[in-house]
């Protein structure tokens, strides 16, 4: 069974204070089902991702625009939540249980650090819950294992922040210099300030259907949680062991959704991927099987992530440009490879672009890896 | 850093105490798998076995693994800031999330003895003074200590 999406829709991640998560998500539904050409009754259910949208965020959203009466559910994933909608939507659709399903994400979130319902508060008071702590740890040890400087990170957000110029959904849309990137402030050494993601407001949506050959296809999305003993994976236990030879979370996912889709990561055009932090889109490009962990230097110096570089990663400015509003960044990202695979990505086109992969991987932990594919051409 | 933290609350109970010669991490150690996992818990995280016993560490040969500085108040953090934060790992390869008493990460090194002993994170209402686990560099830190 072939899964397409049939049509997608953002609301722009930012800050948007006075705007309620219903109206968020709204926005984007409606203009997904523009998009598609879907109206009320056309779809079967909808999958709604949110990690602090609260009780019932997809029945808020769907109740504002009079689409309630079908199945509404709301999936928690962390990072991954959308994607975690999207794994349950295009499985339905697959089973054959619907022909068409709504898929959003939506999130508001607190300004700076983010305070999570994951730590119990005496963890907080003890001053080990802080998020940029947990990845300035992990960007130490992937610098120390690969040689990997800050210079290389701060070439990330360069790159990132670059392609966000281009992007009129991003939060962030000026170019900055990596003498700028290293003169913001030190957050939790190696990590400065624009290195890190920011938490924000936004929502995406997509409807899925039972695919005709003509849309761009849904060949894979894999949602894995961690295999328990790194102490530096995003589970964040407070004991781990030796873990050179524990598969992560990405790399499963990444396995998993490669075989299903029959293809590899030679076969792929562009990706966006989680960077929370600047080292963690690098990790992830490792995990993911575009490089290996101990030649990420060159990957930089080369600049293979580039729009114009062997494989461009995050042409849509990633979550440094974007921010991040949980629940909605994994279909965001599924909102970018659409447009490329289109080829309506305008001045961010990936010229011939065909086969697109989206990682996510967050608290749980949570990760997710989906690919797309473009129709085949006439 | 404080001084015995005796009189002082454990943040938490259950995870670390104090016998004559200190503080103690209050561990697990799984008969199935050999893995010591900290906290305690009544079924190993490793290998899901329930022949578990209970552990205690005075983190003697704990080296320095990862470590960064805190420099704003997390959510939730009523302690002082700037606070060292990172990973030791204990002989036997156990890696322990902890405060580090050195705030600077300068001064710290991969590799480098650490010794185990509890770090302020407030103050409560009655007055009484809250404390973490925390490591400190075994020989001290040059001038920074």
């Amino acid at each position: 069974m072939r899964v397409e999406i049939a049509g997608t829709g953002l609301h722009t991640f930012g800050r948007h204070p006075e705007t309620s998560l219903a109206q968020l998500g709204a926005t984007a539904v409606r203009a997904a089902l523009e998009a598609a050409d879907v109206g009320r009754g056309d779809f079967q259910a909808a999958y709604c991702g949110t990690a602090y949208g609260g009780v019932a965020s997809g029945h808020r959203v769907l109740g504002a625009l009079g689409l309630t009466g079908g199945p509404i559910v709301d999936v928690e994933a962390g990072c991954a939540s959308g994607a975690a909608a999207l794994q349950l939507a295009a499985g339905a659709i697959e089973a054959g249980r619907y022909e068409r399903v709504l898929v959003f994400g939506v999130e508001r979130m607190p300004k700076g650090m983010i305070r999570s319902s994951f730590f119990e508060p005496w963890v907080e008071e003890a001053g080990l819950s802080p998020a940029p702590a947990y990845f300035a740890l992990r960007a130490q040890r992937l610098m120390r294992e690969t040689g990997l400087t800050k210079q290389d990170l701060a070439a990330v957000v360069v790159k990132n922040r670059a392609n966000g110029v281009l992007n009129p959904d991003a939060m962030f849309r000026k170019a900055v210099t990596p003498e700028e990137v290293l003169a913001s402030r030190v957050v939790c050494d190696p990590l400065h300030l624009w290195m890190l993601c920011s938490p924000n407001d936004g929502a995406a949506a997509v409807v899925l259907e039972r695919g005709r050959g003509r849309g761009v296809e849904v060949a894979a999305v894999s949602l894995r949680s961690h295999l328990p003993g790194s102490v530096l994976g995003e589970a964040t236990p407070l004991s781990g062991i030796p873990d050179d030879d524990i598969t992560p979370p990405t790399a499963l996912a990444a396995a998993e959704a490669y075989e299903k889709a029959g293809l590899g990561p030679e076969d792929l055009d562009l990706v966006e991927c989680q960077d929370t932090d600047a080292a963690r889109e690098l990790l992830a490009c490792a995990e993911i099987g575009l490089c290996p962990v101990g030649e990420l230097p060159r990957w930089v110096h080369e600049g293979a992530g580039l729009p114009h570089g062997r494989l461009p990663v995050n042409t849509s400015g990633g979550l440094l440009s974007k921010g991040e509003p949980l629940g909605a960044s994994a279909l965001g990202q599924v909102v970018e490879i659409v447009a490329q695979l289109r080829g309506e990505a305008g001045p961010r086109q990936v010229p011939g672009a065909s086969v697109g992969l989206a990682h996510t991987i967050g608290r749980g932990a949570n990760a997710s890896v989906t690919i797309l594919k473009a129709p085949a051409r006439p | 850093m404080s001084g015995s933290g005796r009189n002082a609350r454990p943040v938490v109970e259950g995870l670390f105490d104090f016998d004559a010669d200190g503080v103690r991490l209050l561990m697990s150690g799984c008969a199935a798998c050999g893995a010591d996992f900290f906290p305690r818990a009544p079924v190993c995280p490793y290998c899901a076995g329930s022949d578990v016993a209970d552990v205690t560490s005075a983190g003697t040969g704990a080296t320095l693994w990862a470590w960064t500085a805190v420099n704003a108040a997390p959510p939730g953090y009523g302690g002082s800031v700037p606070y060292g934060f990172g990973v030791v790992e204990l002989p036997g390869g156990v890696r322990i999330v902890t405060r580090i008493t050195v705030a600077d990460p300068a001064a710290l090194s991969l590799g480098m003895p650490m010794r185990l002993t509890v770090d302020p994170v407030g103050i409560d209402d009655d007055g009484t003074e809250v404390v973490a686990w925390a490591f400190a560099p075994a020989g001290g830190v040059e001038g920074r200590a």
